[in-house]
């Protein structure tokens, strides 16, 4: 690497570094925009005790249900794990942690913890389990719950197209949380289907600007379909 | 469906996972609605044509759906912003009970394996305007109209409409306030299922499709 040039030529150098009991932010909604030649290269690893924040943990055999597979997974922090009987075991097992966090507020947590802001009030959850134990807080006769900001490790990232220096654009709805955890990482490792030259992206459509993105990889993606819904043509 | 009668030309709607999702299917001709999806989509379309699935096009519910026509598409960060924000005009949920406080719960029963709140909390505390749609009672006859929630809850008093497949219910200076009824069915019969407390006028008129 050189200059702003961020490509790495192999899962390992993108991933180097990664030990075990990090923290690892992932990106992806269900199994659509997961980064799945990284979550592959964390498997064959054998990095253990993650605590992994990922809006879902996979499905047993695919995305971050992998990780699953050898308990390398400490603690979830997710707002819905509902596709993986695996998961289930080990958490009735008492084997992993789970932190249920709503959506907004998991996606939010990364938003501020990469723009450098701590903590935030929010009204969601307030007189809720998940408010219990935090700070309460009235503004304009509206009650708030205070909730700390996350930032990670490692970030793992899936996006569509990037220029070399880690400018990146997403496809469709394979965008949702990538960004926001993609700034949250001390090490942010973008993997994407196709790596261009600088200057062959709009510097007007870019998602997420290089100076978040610290490794570049490019992938194969196999991109699973969870709920394979049609119409008639 | 009656839900369809609260949406206005020109809303942005977010309907909840599930059975509500029916409600896209009752949009009366020349209305125009954009659908939000929490995943990250505002203009949701149908489900696409066997050639047309796209891996990268989803709904929060993992559905492959399509983009209509002047849709965008966003990060969960800004999907939330704008629900948290009021932005989105109507949002339409299901719940396990709801109570004459306008409480909800919906996502947890104890002692059941939790699977999560995805973006329901999200969704009742950022809305101004939510409708609940759940069927009245149980499979055993008990209530879900409650004086008070018995399981832990969504959000609190946030709640001021509710559908069921008896009635149309309004929440307000905790107690439950019956508004119209389905057809065929007895004030009588949505009385007896009904375990908060609820004002009924002397003439309950019968929902309009």
């Amino acid at each position: 690497m050189s200059g702003f040039d961020k490509v790495v030529n192999s899962y390992e150098e993108a991933l180097a570094g990664l030990a075990d009991g990090m923290t690892l932010l992932a990106g992806g909604f269900g199994l659509c925009g997961i980064p799945e030649g990284l979550i592959a290269q964390i498997k064959k690893s054998g990095v253990k005790n993650l605590t992994v924040v990922s809006n879902n943990a996979g499905v047993d055999d695919f995305g971050l249900g992998l990780l699953l597979q050898d308990r390398q997974v400490k603690k979830m922090v997710s707002s819905y794990v509902g596709e993986n009987a695996l998961f289930e075991k080990q958490v009735l097992e008492g084997e992993l942690e789970i932190e249920l966090t709503p959506q907004g507020t998991l996606a939010e947590k990364m938003r501020a913890g990469g723009a450098g802001i701590p903590a935030f009030y929010t009204a969601t959850g307030y007189g809720t389990p998940v408010g219990e134990g935090k700070e309460e807080r009235e503004f304009n006769g509206r009650m708030y719950i205070l909730e700390e900001s996350i930032s990670g490790d490692f970030a793992i990232v899936k996006g569509w197209k990037a220029d070399r220096y880690g400018n990146v654009v997403y496809r469709h709805t394979a965008q949702n949380f990538n960004p926001s955890v993609a700034t949250a990482g001390r090490v942010t490792v973008v993997e994407v289907e196709e790596i261009v030259e600088p200057g062959e992206l709009d510097p007007m459509h870019i998602h997420t600007p290089g100076i978040y993105v610290d490794r570049l990889i490019q992938g194969t993606f196999e991109k699973r379909i969870e709920q394979r819904t049609v119409r008639e043509a | 469906m009656r839900v369809a009668h609260e949406m206005h030309d020109g809303y942005y709607v977010n309907l909840g996972i599930g059975i509500p999702t029916l409600v896209a299917n009752y949009i009366p001709d020349g209305m125009q609605v954009m659908m939000q999806s929490e995943n990250g989509l505002l203009g949701m379309g149908p489900f696409p044509t066997d050639d047309k699935v796209d891996a990268d096009m989803i709904n929060a519910g993992k559905q492959t759906v399509t983009a209509v026509t002047g849709a965008s598409i966003f990060s969960s960060a800004e999907s939330f912003a704008m629900i948290r924000g009021g932005h989105v005009d109507l949002t339409v949920l299901g719940a396990f009970e709801v109570d004459a406080e306008g409480n909800i719960a919906s996502w947890m029963i104890p002692k059941k394996l939790v699977k999560g709140m995805g973006g329901a909390m999200d969704l009742v505390a950022g809305a101004d305007n939510i409708i609940v749609t759940m069927t009245h009672a149980s499979k055993h006859g008990d209530s879900k109209l409650l004086p008070k929630c018995t399981l832990p809850l969504t959000g609190a008093g946030c709640i001021k409409k509710v559908v069921t497949n008896l009635a149309y219910i309004e929440i307000a200076d905790n107690k439950f306030w019956l508004k119209e009824r389905a057809p065929g069915v007895s004030v009588d019969e949505i009385v007896e299922k009904t375990a908060g407390e609820m004002v009924v006028p002397d003439h309950v008129p019968e929902m309009v499709f």
